[in-house]
C-alpha cells in the first residue's frame, strides 16, 4: 500500500499534554551522554537564567514523536510502519524546553513524495507549552520502504 | 558551565573530536528516555529480521550524542537555537560495543544576533553517519 498522497496539508488536533519533569530530563541527558550539571541541579539551571532543568536540544523528540503517532498509525494514512527508517531531523528552539513544562504538540504533513520506490513523509511538529507559549518546531522526514509487490 | 562568549569564537574554529562510546545499555536507557522502543535498536534477532547485520543505534541516538558535543562546546545545552541532520548510515552496535567520533567546524559567525553555525560531522569505524549535520549556537 502506497503512503496516501491526500494527507499533504492535513493538521491533526493537538496531542498532549505530555508532562516534563526532573527525572525525564537526567534520564535523557545521561543517555546522549551530556554531562552539563544544567540537566540535572536545578540551582545550576536557575542561576544560568531557566526556570528549572533543561532538556537536551534533541530531547523535543520525545514529544514530536508522541504527536506523530496519530498520523503514522492512522490507517488510511497508509503507512506501514515495520518498513519505516529515519530520513532526516530539524529542531528550531523557541525556547528551551525545561521540567515543570506541559508540552502540546500540533502535528502537519507538509509533504509526501515517491523516490526510487520509495515514499519519503515530511512532517512539521510544533511544540508549545499548554499555555500556547512556542517551544519548538520539529521537522521530520521519514523514509516508508517500498516492497517488491 | 557559562556559556562561550561570542567574542572567543572565529570561522574555522574546531569542535573536538570526541568519541563516544555506546553500548546496548545506552540504546536500552535511550529507547526508555526518548519512548522509542523500536527492537531493531535492543533485539539482535529482530534486526537481522529486517536485514540488518546487527542492532544499530537509533539514529536519534547518534542526533544526541552530536548534540550533547555542541552543547558542551556552546557550554549551555539551552543555547543550541537549530540543530538538522540527515540519517546516512546506520551505526551498528555489537554486544562488545561501538563508538562514534564527533567533529565541528564553525562556519559562520553573526557578530550582530550572535548566530555561529557549526557544521558536525559523526564517523562509526571511519564512514560518516550522518549527512548535513548543522547546528547553529545563539551567543553574547
Amino acid at each position: 500500500m502506497a503512503v496516501n498522497p491526500d494527507f499533504v496539508g492535513r493538521t491533526y488536533p493537538p496531542s498532549g499534554p505530555y508532562p516534563v519533569d526532573a527525572a525525564l530530563v537526567a534520564a535523557f541527558a545521561a543517555a546522549v551522554g551530556s554531562q552539563d550539571p544544567v540537566h540535572t541541579d536545578p540551582q545550576v539551571a536557575r542561576a544560568a537564567g531557566y526556570a528549572d532543568v533543561v532538556a537536551p536540544p534533541t530531547m523535543a523528540v520525545r514529544f514530536a514523536q508522541q504527536t506523530e503517532a496519530a498520523y503514522v498509525a492512522d490507517p488510511e494514512a497508509g503507512i506501514d510502519f515495520s518498513r519505516v527508517v529515519h530520513g532526516e531531523e530539524r529542531f528550531v528552539h523557541h525556547r528551551p524546553i525545561t521540567a515543570g513544562d506541559e508540552v502540546v504538540g500540533t502535528l502537519t504533513v507538509d509533504a509526501v513524495r515517491q523516490a526510487g520506490g520509495h515514499s519519503m513523509v515530511t512532517t512539521r511538529t510544533e511544540l508549545a507549552t499548554a499555555g500556547g507559549e512556542a517551544l519548538a518546531t520539529c521537522t521530520s522526514t521519514i523514509v516508508v520502504r517500498g516492497g517488491e509487490s | 558551565m557559562a556559556a562561550r562568549p561570542l567574542a572567543d569564537v572565529a570561522v574555522g574554529d574546531v569542535v573536538g573530536p570526541v568519541t563516544v562510546p555506546v553500548t546496548r545499555e545506552t540504546l536500552v536507557a535511550y529507547a526508555g528516555a526518548s519512548g522509542d522502543q523500536n527492537p531493531i535498536h535492543q533485539d539482535e534477532d529482530v534486526a537481522r529480521s529486517v536485514g540488518l547485520p546487527d542492532v544499530i543505534a537509533h539514529g536519534m541516538w547518534t542526533m544526541g550524542a552530536a548534540g550533547s558535543v555542541v552543547s558542551a562546546w556552546a557550554g549551555d545545552p539551552g543555547r543550541v537555537v537549530e540543530f538538522g541532520t540527515r540519517f546516512t548510515k546506520p551505526v551498528v552496535v555489537p554486544t562488545s560495543g561501538a563508538s562514534i567520533d564527533v567533529e565541528g567546524a564553525v562556519r559562520t559567525v553573526d557578530a550582530e544576533t550572535g548566530r555561529v553555525t557549526l557544521d558536525v560531522t559523526v564517523t562509526a569505524d571511519g564512514q560518516k553517519v550522518l549527512g548535513r549535520c548543522v547546528a547553529v549556537v545563539r551567543l553574547d
